[in-house]
Order: C-alpha cells, then sequence, then structure tokens
C-alpha cells in the first residue's frame, strides 16, 4: 500500500514494453535481421558462394585479396565459399535437433506432469542424470560410441537438450494444472486429454518459444564444438567447426581459422539476442531460465 | 549418491553401445588379428560374462579404489585421473576465480544502473561473451598474444624440459611455490594465464547476468530502503545489503560455473595441450576406451556432488534463516 | 518551535508512459516535541512526500519546493549530505517490520552499523546503546537480541526493535509510516503507547502517516488530512476530528465504526475509488466522488484557505458552523 505509487514507473515501463512489440527492441532487429540473413545466405548458397567448396585448384593459404575474401585453406579452397556452404550443415541441422528436442522434452514433461504416478519421477530423475553430465562430455562419449559422424552428433545433442523442455514443461503443467480454469474445465466434463490440448499447451507456448530460440544458439555452439573435436561433421565437408579445428593446425594462416568462427559467432549471437529479447516478452517470470548450461 | 551410482551405470550403458569391439582398437591391428589375442583380451576385461554381472564387477572394484586399466595408456586409470584432475582443477579454480572478480562487479554495475547506457551495453556484450565459440576464443587469443606479441607460451603447463616441481597438491603454482622454486612457479603461472582466461569468458558473462538479475530482486525491497535511510554511504548499502541479500543467487550460478568450466576444460585443454581431465576425457572417448570413460564420470559425479553439496552448506552460512537451530 | 517547515512539496515521477504527479504542492510544518499525523486513503501520496523528504524515492523521481529542517532545506541538497543529515536526524520507521529488516544480518548489527558510520562509535559502545534503547522499547534479554536475527522475533518485536534502530543516532524527528497497520490489533496499542512515550520522554517530534483516524484521535497533535496528492484539510487534530469541514474528511469519519452509533445503524462507505495518479480528475480531486459539488469543482483547484489554526481546500464548505 505505501509503495504501491513507487512500483508504478516499473509496471508502465513493462506494460508500454509489450505494447511496442519486439521489433521495437534494437536487439531484437539486430538478431532477426543477422538470423534471417544466414538462412538467406544457407538457402542461396550455390548462387551467392564466388567457387565450389570443394575445389582445390587454387594456390595455397593464400592470405585475403579481392580474389578469395577470406583467402584460402591448407587445400586451396575458397575459405568465404566454405563458410557460405557451412550455413547449409549448421543452421539446418540445429533447427532439426532443437524441434526434435522440443517435441521429445516436451512430451515426456508434459506426460510427467499430467500423469504423475510412475512416470514423473522416472523422467526427472533421468534429466537430473543428464544435467550432472558437462554437455559436451556426454555428448562426446555418445558420439564417440555410435561412430564419430554429423547424424550421430545430432542425435548426441537431441540426448544432451531435452531435458531442459521436459522440466520447463513439466513445472508449468503442474502449476496449470492446479489452476482454477482446468479444475473447471474437468468438472465441466472435458475428457484429459482435451483438457490438456485446450487448457494447458496454449500456455506452454511463450516459455518453449523462449528456450528453443536460446537453444538453438546452443545447439549451433555444441554442434561446431563436437565437429571441432572430429566427432561431428567429416573432411571433406565444409563445417564451420571443423574449419577452426584445421585453423588451429595452421594458426600463422589466422583466415583459416577467424572467419568460420566469426560466422558460428554470429549466428548464435542473433538467436541469444532474439532469445534474450523475447523472453522479456514472452516469458516474463523468468520459467525458461531453468539452466543455461554452457556448452562450447 | 544415488547419483553417483546413476551416472556410472549410464556410462556403463553407453559404453555398452558401442558397435565395434574396444579390444582391436586397444590391441592393434597387428596383434588384434591373432584371435587368441582378442580372446584373452575379453576375458582379462571380464567381457565375456553377462552384462550384469561386468557391472557389478565394475562397481565391486570401484569401492575397493580399482577403477581398471586405461586401455590406452595401459596404467590404472586412478593413476591417469590422479595426474590429470590437478591439471584441470588449477586451470578451473584460475578461471573461476577471475570470471567471479569480474562478473560480480559488472553484475551489480548493470543492476544499479538498469536500463541507462551502462546497463545496455553490458548486456550487448554479456550475450556476446555467452555467443562466442571457446575454442574460437581460444584460437584468436593464441594467434595474438602467443604468435604475435609472444607475451604468453602456447600451451603446456611448463616450459618444455622444465621438471614439475615436487608433488604436494598436483598444482604446479602451488607445489613449486611450497618448496620456495619461485621462477617455476611463476612459469607455470604464466601457462595458466591465457587457458585460464579464454575459459573464464563465457562465466564472466554468465555471472554477470545472474548477478544482475538476483540484484534487481532485492533493489527495492524495504530493507534497502532502510538501510538508505540510515544514512549508510551507497557502497554500503550496496555491498553489505543489496548484494548480501543477492549473494544466495550468485552462489547458485558458481555452482553451474563448475559445470560449465568441465565443459569448456574439454575444448580449451585440447587447443592449449594442457593434460587434464578434459583431454584425457576426449582421446578416451576417441579411443573408446571404457574404463577410462567409466573414471572420467565418475569423476563428473563426485564434482557434481561436491558442488551441489557445498552449495547447500554455503546457502545456510549466508541465510540465517536456512540455518538449523 | 517549527522543526520542519514543508512548503509547496511536489513529486513528479517520470514514466515512460506519462509524467505521474504523486504530491501536488503540499505545505505544513511540524512542531518541536508535537506529533503530526498525515493521513489518507492509499496512492494519496502520504508516503510519498515524506520519502521525498529524504531522498528515498527512486530515480525517475523529481521533487520541487522546500523543506526546511533545522534551518536547511533537503530538497535542495545536495544528496550525500541528504543522507548523511536524515541519517542523523530523522529516523524512519516503516510500515511492515517483516520486510524492513535485512534477513541475513543480526540484529545487532542492524542496529549498530549507522552509529558507528555516523558517529564512529566503538562496536563496545554502540552494542551498550543498542542494550539500552532495546531495554527502553521493552525487548526481554537485549543482549542475546543482539546476537539474533529479525526471523526470530515476532512482527510487534520486530516493530519495536526497528523503532530502537530509529532512534539509536538520538534524531530530533521520527517519522512512522503506517507503523501498526501490519500489525495485530492488540500489539498496536503498545507500539502507539510507545511511540507517545518516546515522543515526551525525548521530546522528539514524530512524523506519523496512518489511514487509521482512530489512531489520529489518539495520538496526533496537529493532523492533514491528504487526498490525490494534496492537502485537502488541515489544523489542530482534536479540533478537526471533532468538527470536521472538508466533505472528504467527514466521509472518512462516517466510515469509521463508533461506539456510540447505535448497533445495527450502517457503515458509510465512500462512493467511487479513490483517487489514483495517472487518473487524477480535473479541479478538485475530491469532486467525482462528492455530494456537495458544485459545477466550479470540476475546473478549479481549490485552495488551502486558512480559517484561523485550520486550513480548508473546499469553496463549498459546507460543513460551516
Amino acid at each position: 500500500m505505501s509503495s504501491a505509487p513507487i512500483a508504478i514507473p516499473e509496471e508502465a515501463a513493462v506494460r508500454r514494453r509489450r505494447a511496442k512489440g519486439l521489433l521495437s527492441q534494437p536487439l531484437a532487429v539486430v538478431g532477426l535481421v543477422i538470423a534471417v540473413g544466414w538462412l538467406l545466405v544457407a538457402s542461396f548458397a550455390p548462387l551467392i558462394a564466388p567457387y565450389d567448396p570443394l575445389a582445390q585448384d587454387f594456390a595455397l593459404t593464400q592470405a585475403p585479396s579481392s580474389e578469395h575474401l577470406f583467402g584460402t585453406d591448407e587445400l586451396g579452397r575458397d575459405v568465404l565459399s566454405r563458410v557460405i556452404y557451412g550455413s547449409r550443415l549448421s543452421l539446418p541441422l540445429a533447427i532439426l535437433l532443437v524441434a526434435l528436442a522440443t517435441a521429445l522434452g516436451s512430451l515426456l514433461g508434459a506426460m510427467a506432469g499430467y500423469f504423475r504416478s510412475w512416470v514423473d519421477p522416472v523422467v526427472m530423475r533421468t534429466t537430473d542424470l543428464v544435467f550432472a553430465f558437462p554437455a559436451i562430455i556426454l555428448a562426446m562419449v555418445v558420439t564417440a560410441s555410435l561412430g564419430p559422424n554429423i547424424r550421430n552428433a545430432v542425435l548426441a545433442i537431441v540426448i544432451v537438450a531435452w531435458p531442459s523442455y521436459a522440466r520447463v514443461v513439466r513445472g508449468l503443467v503442474l502449476s496449470i494444472g492446479d489452476t482454477e480454469f482446468v479444475h473447471a474445465s474437468r468438472l465441466l466434463g472435458s475428457s484429459s486429454r482435451r483438457t490438456l490440448l485446450h487448457d494447458v499447451l496454449p500456455n506452454l507456448a511463450g516459455p518453449v518459444v523462449v528456450l528453443a530460440t536460446l537453444d538453438l544458439a546452443n545447439a549451433i555452439l555444441l554442434l561446431a564444438g563436437l565437429s571441432f573435436l572430429g566427432l561431428g561433421a567429416q573432411p571433406p565437408d565444409p563445417e564451420w567447426g571443423s574449419m577452426v579445428a584445421v585453423g588451429t593446425q595452421y594458426f600463422q594462416y589466422w583466415w583459416m581459422g577467424t572467419f568460420p568462427g566469426l560466422a558460428i559467432f554470429s549466428a548464435v549471437l542473433a538467436f541469444n539476442f532474439l532469445g534474450d529479447s523475447l523472453r522479456d516478452r514472452l516469458d516474463p517470470r523468468g520459467v525458461s531460465r531453468s539452466k543455461h548450461q554452457g556448452v562450447a | 549418491m544415488v547419483l553417483a551410482i546413476g551416472i556410472t551405470f549410464v556410462a556403463f550403458v553407453l559404453t555398452q553401445l558401442v558397435p565395434g569391439d574396444p579390444a582391436l582398437s586397444a590391441l592393434g591391428p597387428v596383434t588384434s588379428a591373432d584371435p587368441e589375442a582378442v580372446a584373452a583380451y575379453h576375458e582379462h576385461w571380464g567381457m565375456d560374462k553377462p552384462l550384469p554381472v561386468q557391472y557389478g564387477t565394475y562397481l565391486w572394484n570401484l569401492v575397493q579404489g580399482d577403477l581398471g586399466v586405461s586401455q590406452l595408456s595401459h596404467q590404472p586409470v586412478l593413476d591417469d585421473l590422479r595426474h590429470a584432475i590437478p591439471a584441470t582443477m588449477e586451470l578451473a579454480f584460475l578461471s573461476i576465480t577471475f570470471a567471479i572478480a569480474v562478473g560480480v562487479p559488472l553484475g551489480v554495475i548493470a543492476a544499479m544502473r538498469q536500463n541507462r547506457a551502462s546497463d545496455h551495453a553490458l548486456r550487448v556484450v554479456s550475450l556476446a561473451g555467452i555467443s562466442m565459440p571457446t575454442f574460437w576464443l581460444a584460437l584468436l587469443a593464441l594467434y595474438i598474444f602467443f604468435f604475435r606479441l609472444d607475451w604468453f607460451p602456447g600451451g603446456g603447463r611448463l616450459d618444455p624440459g622444465t621438471t614439475p616441481p615436487t608433488e604436494v597438491t598436483g598444482l604446479y603454482t602451488i607445489d613449486a611455490v611450497l618448496h620456495g622454486q619461485f621462477s617455476l612457479a611463476w612459469d607455470a603461472l604464466h601457462h595458466l594465464i591465457l587457458p585460464a582466461l579464454v575459459l573464464a569468458a563465457f562465466n564472466v558473462s554468465l555471472i554477470t547476468r545472474y548477478t544482475r538479475s538476483a540484484i534487481l530482486e532485492v533493489i527495492h525491497d524495504d530493507y534497502v530502503r532502510a538501510a538508505r535511510a540510515k544514512g549508510l554511504p551507497e557502497r554500503t548499502v550496496v555491498i553489505r545489503h543489496v548484494l548480501r541479500a543477492a549473494l544466495p543467487s550468485v552462489v547458485t550460478v558458481i555452482g553451474l560455473v563448475f559445470a560449465n568450466v568441465l565443459t569448456g576444460a574439454v575444448l580449451v585443454e585440447n587447443i592449449f595441450a594442457w593434460p587434464g581431465i578434459g583431454q584425457y576425457a576426449y582421446q578416451a572417448s576417441l579411443e573408446l576406451d571404457l574404463p577410462a570413460i567409466m573414471g572420467v564420470s565418475l569423476f563428473v559425479a563426485v564434482v557434481y556432488v561436491t558442488v551441489n553439496f557445498v552449495v547447500d552448506v554455503l546457502y545456510g552460512v549466508i541465510d540465517p534463516r536456512l540455518r538449523l537451530t | 518551535m517549527t522543526l520542519l517547515a514543508v512548503d509547496e512539496l511536489r513529486v513528479r515521477v517520470a514514466t515512460e508512459v506519462q509524467p505521474l504527479q504523486i504530491v501536488d504542492g503540499v505545505s505544513y510544518a511540524v512542531g518541536e516535541g508535537r506529533i503530526f499525523g498525515i493521513a489518507g486513503e492509499s496512492g494519496s501520496g502520504k508516503t510519498v512526500s515524506v520519502l521525498a523528504l529524504m531522498g528515498l524515492l527512486p530515480h525517475g523521481a523529481t521533487v520541487t519546493g522546500s523543506a526546511r529542517f533545522e534551518g536547511n532545506d533537503l530538497v535542495s541538497m545536495p544528496p550525500a549530505r541528504l543522507r548523511e543529515v536524515c541519517g542523523r536526524e530523522i529516523g524512519l520507521v516503516f510500515q511492515d517490520p517483516l520486510t524492513s529488516f535485512h534477513p541475513m544480518l543480526s540484529v545487532g548489527r542492524q542496529l549498530t552499523e549507522h552509529v558507528r558510520h555516523h558517529y564512529g562509535t566503538s562496536r563496545a559502545d554502540a552494542r551498550g546503546r543498542a542494550v539500552a534503547l532495546l531495554e527502553e522499547v521493552r525487548i526481554p534479554d537485549p543482549e542475546t537480541a543482539l546476537e539474533r536475527y529479525p526471523h526470530e522475533f515476532s512482527g510487534g518485536m520486530r516493530q519495536r526493535i526497528a523503532i530502537a534502530g530509529a532512534l539509536m543516532c538520538e534524531p530530533r524527528l521520527l517519522i512512522a509510516d503506517e507503523p501498526t497497520t501490519a500489525l495485530d490489533v492488540t500489539v498496536q496499542a503498545g507500539i502507539l503507547r510507545l511511540i507517545d512515550r518516546l515522543r515526551r520522554d525525548r521530546s522528539l517530534s514524530v512524523i506519523l502517516i496512518t489511514h487509521d483516524l482512530g489512531v489520529m484521535s489518539a495520538l496526533a497533535d496537529d493532523l492533514a488530512i491528504f487526498y490525490g496528492g494534496r492537502i485537502v484539510e488541515d489544523g489542530p487534530a482534536e479540533e478537526l476530528l471533532a468538527s470536521p469541514r472538508h466533505p472528504y474528511t467527514r466521509a472518512l469519519l462516517e466510515a469509521l465504526p463508533h461506539p456510540e452509533t447505535a448497533r445495527g445503524a450502517p457503515l458509510h462507505g465512500i462512493p467511487g475509488a479513490p483517487a489514483q495518479p495517472g487518473s487524477l480528475p480535473s479541479g478538485c480531486v475530491f469532486h467525482p466522488r462528492c455530494a456537495y459539488a458544485i459545477e466550479a469543482c470540476s475546473t478549479e483547484v481549490p485552495e488551502l484557505r486558512r480559517i484561523g489554526e485550520r486550513g480548508l481546500a473546499c469553496p463549498v464548505d459546507p460543513f460551516a458552523p
């Protein structure tokens, strides 16, 4: 009561910010522009790339010049073209694996929160186990066991990534399941499937979207990290992480590692900018801030 | 404890998924052509027994302090870990100390200047910090500070040809100081700085962001206004009252940071040729060295449990309401 | 003697939507050794008006006007000096003793840190003083109380400790913001008696903020009624409460349950909702809820006219004697 008038500025600011929408946040705009830019680059790579990313018919390890803006690598391939083609691996795979992790995690989390009984402890203890491992160590062991290639790397990251969705969704389902309107719709005779689909799920969308956006950033990092270690994409595929790895062996030729690294950095930054701005809007309670684990 | 057993179990199951035969990679192409040698190898590791028996055997040996012998180094895994863990710990402690020393003040500044220019700038910088691939940062750091400027050595724990200090803690800097070998201590520290800073970049950002939001949660509380009303200087209000109230959340992040450092260590140690647990884990997974992978998993479990325990204890120290009376 | 003279105090808070005028030109004087009551509903600006004096408003609030405390203007004083002066000379007691103590610092530390800062008192002396004050506010076993933490005390005890804390630096003025609102009724009386006793023993001036006119009639010497960031009526408390002249004051009093009212007689609420900053009506802020409003009330802001010792901001004055 006594502090009510003092709280007004903050509330008003929040209301105003929401009303202005996402596009009025500079960070969100920058993130969106970079992300869309990369998606366009990935879609039109053959049109944009000046050379064939696998062609080795240039002088080796040339410094950046007007002919090769990013220089050439140890086999005489054009680094710019390889960076451009690299987006065709990293971005779609990151989107795919986040989609898989979201689907798997949300499903398990919703089941745990909704049915409780034995499902809940089993799912939750499993997430505990996965969380106990540093992401990359678990992903590394999984990839190594299944065989080092990009498909297994994606699979490994899905295994590492699903638990955060499961936890967030479970928590939300538990809290929403207890609210009046869900009780009301149950009393009115809705089936449990109907309740889940119509009343509970729509309320999950915000935090899950925020989490997925931030996770796209993590996925790109982790995928690049595994490839860097030689556990993801295999040569001669142009992949950003493995290009940086080659760069570390030739680091007097700085352009070989710097530019692909910059590509990873900009793509990850774009999704982090977007996710962080989205959180202000879609998840003011900060539910999605479950465990922001470092990845690479 | 349940978790620790769970982790060894997961690691065990994972290693069973391996399609290849570890005997082949362990024995090398020449010896593995000999079926008798392969059979002997299988028998030696109990691989001809059913899986639950293998797992039981492993756990039993574990309790007795026997982690098996690494198929790669042909050394007991425990010995390998004994060398690798201090190397990583030395790196991790310096890195975390640095991350806290920079991240907490930055978080305080961002929160105190909420929605002003410096807060926005710190938001962008910290988002950039968590977006930067550690391995790329390591490459840039090496290129600039080793290759171009030659301020720091390019990798390893000591200059080549240097004898490490007699082991006490396994942390070279401390061991060297304990033996009065100050130039050796400096050499060790010199090697530590660059990888530790690279490893800290992500965590500085993480700590900044968490500290900021933790402080914003308490900054409008009545007791902060009460402290100001008492006429205490702003410095005292911020450090003794605001930061103190935000400390439990800060401690929580520092727990998270330990996990991040282990993750980062895999990549950073790889680039800086640091003979730590990250390198060991990497080599072990590449070669499907099962006992070594299990050993690393166990170490991870121990770290996880210890960190959680320490964090819980710290909560009690910080917040008298959580103390048992 | 006047200790604090507030003149045309205004507080404006800049928000992204619109600037809000939370306190709109209030003037009053607090005499030495007297209890000055400020009454009004939530959102009437009573708390903000005193926080403004002490420079405790959040970033973005602009304070104009003047507030002369022992001759020095608090409003124009540099922030660092204001904090020193207020910390030493003005004690503040908050509404909710559950939130006004730092949960993780011991009572001893929170009672002594400001004396030690302002006067450089030694730790032992500061603790001795704290023990004496805790005894004075009737905290049993004050020595061990210093070692304990706020959550180990009940609400009433904590409010007593808060009062002791506010008195540690021997202030001239005590500001108590709804000091009993968060407490049980039985505990309230004790706290109010304590404030009254301290005032007499130490010739302390007190600004007592409350929405409870019952408390005011028991304790306050002078009284100002706040509504919508302005004073609508003020004067000596006893007289003002006996013969209220502003329709709002009268409505407030009628809303009180009274022992003399016949059993079963209806309690009168005030129709409409209290004015809130951001949606203040034009003219007299009370006119939309006022049964006596004339046309001019919706256009002209009424002045606080002096009538003897009293002040009244109502041109209609329907209850003139």
